[in-house]
């Protein structure tokens, strides 16, 4: 991670730095516009600032803000934060070969901080797993230059958009930057005609299943995508491959 | 500072970084040596441009979980702008921060100016 020596001098440190970077100021925004929301429902500027600094999940934190002021129990809110962070299991099953060398307590730290950003970024730029010591070491500097950034840039706006709740208006709609930094990602993966289709599938079926509770749409996309692009591998659309 | 700090509230916050750590290592935690079969493999790669796409399409062609019956919402000629731009700068360079500036720059005069 990024507090190792070894990491932060390796040449892939300062691309990963770099590709989180350009993403930055759309992380920045959706950020503020979190710690915006945690002041506004009614939580403390300590219980705010906690979960700005610790939880590190925009999702689940957007999920658990009206239930936490709502008084739930606790396990109905730590159950919906897993739930909305059920697409992460997903990531970590796709990770896991990345990862399996370094000690647990490694393993622990590289889950805690690999956001979807760093997850797509991450496998953009690596797509194979297999590969000697220095690729691994390659693999891990860049990962923890991506993960240092985007902490960073989330943290230090969410605590920003804390303090600064009373001065931002939300209905400038500041977080939309949040998702064009998400659709720049997704527009640089669209390299295949099958991942078009995955992005198609995904995003129709995201809004097909929005009813569903704990944001499962977004699991159900990703299944559906899956699933069709892997039914289309053999066929005539799919050929003229492979990004 | 506002408001009263609640104990048992910054325990729950507490519990919540857990279940991040749980959820993005879940497949990390077990050492067994275990391997994903070939298809879940192959599907995965797949899987990154699914997610993106499953959390930016309804952010934008929907509100309060409907879906919008309008063509003039701003976000929809942000998104447009910002993918214009990527695909005009063929992704080269800083092309996502080019989305994102594109995008707000459409996104900002429409919504603020016209209540788009």
């Amino acid at each position: 991670m990024f507090f190792l020596r070894s990491n932060y001098r390796h040449p892939e440190f300062r691309q990963g730095a770099l590709d989180a970077l350009a993403v930055a100021p759309g992380l920045a925004a959706w950020g503020l516009m979190t710690g915006v929301a945690m002041m506004n429902s009614g939580m403390s500027t300590a219980e705010a600032l906690l979960m700005a600094v610790i939880v590190f999940a925009g999702s689940s934190q957007l999920a658990a803000i009206p239930l936490l002021t709502a008084g739930a129990p606790m396990w109905v809110i730590l159950a919906t934060g897993f739930c909305v962070n059920l697409r992460f299991v997903v990531f970590s099953a796709h990770m896991r070969p990345y990862v399996m060398h370094l000690p647990l307590w490694q393993r622990l730290v590289t889950g805690y901080l690999t956001t979807d950003l760093t997850y797509v970024l991450f496998t953009k730029r690596f797509p194979h797993h297999e590969g000697d010591a220095a690729q691994r070491r390659a693999q891990q500097a860049y990962l923890a230059g991506n993960c240092g950034v985007n902490w960073a840039a989330w943290v230090g706006c969410s605590v920003l958009g804390v303090v600064l709740a009373n001065f931002i208006p939300t209905h400038w709609g500041l977080g939309l930057a949040g998702i064009l930094a998400l659709l720049g990602i997704l527009c640089s993966l669209a390299s295949s005609r099958l991942r078009v289709v995955s992005a198609g599938v995904a995003g129709a079926a995201a809004v097909v299943a929005f009813a569903l509770p704990f944001k499962l749409n977004i699991l159900v996309a990703i299944a559906a995508a899956v699933a069709m692009c892997l039914l289309l591998e053999n066929t005539p659309l799919a050929h003229r491959e492979q990004a | 500072m506002t408001g009263s700090t609640d104990p048992w509230t910054m325990a729950i916050i507490i519990g919540l970084a857990g279940v991040t750590v749980l959820t993005r290592s879940f497949f990390f935690i077990s050492s067994k040596p275990w391997k994903l079969p070939h298809w879940a493999q192959r599907g995965l790669q797949y899987a990154p441009i699914a997610a993106l796409a499953a959390v930016i399409v309804p952010e934008i062609v929907m509100t309060q979980g409907q879906f919008i019956s309008t063509w003039q919402d701003a976000r929809l000629f942000a998104v447009a702008a910002g993918a214009a731009w990527f695909f005009w700068r063929q992704g080269a360079g800083q092309a996502v921060l080019g989305t994102i500036v594109a995008g707000m720059a459409v996104y900002l005069p429409l919504h603020l100016g016209l209540g788009w």
